[in-house]
């Protein structure tokens, strides 16, 4: 990438309302972390999509690489014993 | 997270390139969603680029021609509404260079593209506004063909535009209802505003038929696109779909649609319209349209007078952290 004519980017998440997460919204442009929460007030929050904003520097996140997904998360697939529904109980049990 | 280590090794033995490359059509036929960092081939990378950013250049030369109307609306509301619908169009730009950028370009160079003219946006937004009746029916007809065009893209292959499309096409639908209901008050008025109506209404008729792109025939990208899911449908089916949606909206405004041609043909269960001028699209493109030359000047006078508030924020942003790291030291 050429060095460096644009602003550095960052990544902005968003909490739709209080006691949700905050969500990957999108990425912009911004010469330091401040500009960067006021510009993605008016770039994502256009329409009340949010009561809170964070943001990061794209640099600075760190990504599991897909070329290794299957290594990554295959291993959970076969302990399906790790899910409620594995397990046999008698109708006449109650409240299980 | 998008753009960031991008590693755009695209097959590196001829061998491996095919295995690649079937697997890729693999996944685009069972639906799934390609990701910047997943493999793709090269040619899939520069169609998106140059698609998505023309998409984003058409965004923010749109905002010019209605811009024009912002200090003249005709009441407060109206003012209100132009202004949140114009930023909405410089977001809908940010949204989509955003998903360009994640495909390994720089935005520095896509804007570059745009003011050195290299690159291409929408035919549409060379056409002159001279009355308040083109905001409404640009509104109306020219958002009306964005939407036709833009759905489908929210079912784009590739993530990060079919994301972008989502939002889009949710802010969208306010920009063509206003546009229609600007229409629908102009035509209750006067007989002076009725033809004010009409006249906008034949001004952006063809133009807006041409937002669809050339014919089937002559679309050098489509069938390779339409593979890659990138397009889901044809410029003619939008374009019939448009003008079978558009008509009877233009009946109730009581407008006529500048198209001696156009019946509705009850076999076909479609409307039969006349021949687009193709040689008008491909003037304009050229850039030979009415409005042209106007829209790069100020698309370039616009970058050129921000210059200084992009280096003043550096400059702003490099003392603050100056500052920071010799309170912490």
């Amino acid at each position: 990438m050429s060095e460096k004519r644009d602003w550095p980017l960052f990544e902005v998440f968003i909490r739709a309302r209080g006691g949700l997460d905050h969500k990957h919204a999108g990425s912009l442009h911004a010469a330091d972390a401040a500009m960067a929460i006021e510009h993605a007030r008016d770039v994502y929050t256009r329409r009340e999509e949010g009561v809170s904003i964070w943001v990061v520097r794209s640099a600075d996140i760190v990504a599991s690489d897909p070329a290794e997904a299957d290594a990554l998360f295959e291993p959970a697939r076969d302990k399906i014993y790790r899910h409620p529904t594995f397990y046999n109980i008698p109708a006449a049990v109650k409240t299980l | 997270m998008y753009t960031q280590g991008l590693d755009q090794k695209d097959a590196e033995s001829p061998v491996d390139g095919e295995q690649l490359l079937a697997r890729f059509q693999a996944r685009i036929d069972a639906e799934e969603k390609i990701e910047p960092k997943d493999w793709m081939p090269a040619a899939y990378r520069t169609t998106l680029i140059r698609q998505i950013s023309q998409h984003a250049h058409s965004e923010i030369v749109g905002m010019l021609p209605e811009g024009n109307w912002i200090t003249r609306a005709p009441t407060l509301l109206r003012k209100a509404i132009l202004i949140a619908k114009v930023q909405d169009e410089g977001g809908h730009g940010a949204y989509l260079y955003s998903a360009a950028e994640t495909l390994g370009v720089d935005r520095a160079e896509l804007i570059d593209q745009l003011l050195s003219g290299a690159a291409k946006y929408s035919s549409i937004f060379n056409y002159p506004t001279p009355t308040w009746a083109d905001v409404g029916a640009i509104g109306w007809l020219v958002d009306g063909a964005a939407i036709m065009n833009q759905i489908p893209l929210c079912r784009c292959s590739y993530g990060p535009y079919s994301r972008a499309m989502v939002r889009i096409c949710r802010e969208e639908s306010f920009h063509q209802r206003q546009g229609y209901e600007i229409m629908l008050r102009l035509a209750e008025g006067t007989a002076e505003q009725r033809q004010m109506a009409q006249d906008a209404l034949n001004r952006w008729w063809w133009p807006a038929i041409m937002m669809f792109g050339p014919s089937d025939t002559d679309s050098k990208h489509s069938a390779q696109s339409m593979r890659w899911k990138i397009k889901r449908f044809s410029n003619d089916a939008l374009r019939q779909k448009f003008v079978d949606f558009t008509v009877p909206q233009a009946r109730f405004l009581g407008l006529s649609i500048p198209d001696p041609v156009l019946r509705w043909d009850d076999c076909e269960q479609r409307h039969v319209f006349g021949a687009v001028d193709w040689s008008e699209f491909n003037e304009v493109l050229k850039g030979n349209g009415p409005c042209n030359a106007d829209r790069m000047a100020e698309r370039r006078r616009a970058h050129a007078d921000g210059e200084w508030v992009r280096e003043a924020a550096v400059a702003y942003a490099a003392k603050q952290r100056d500052r920071a790291a010799a309170r912490a030291a």
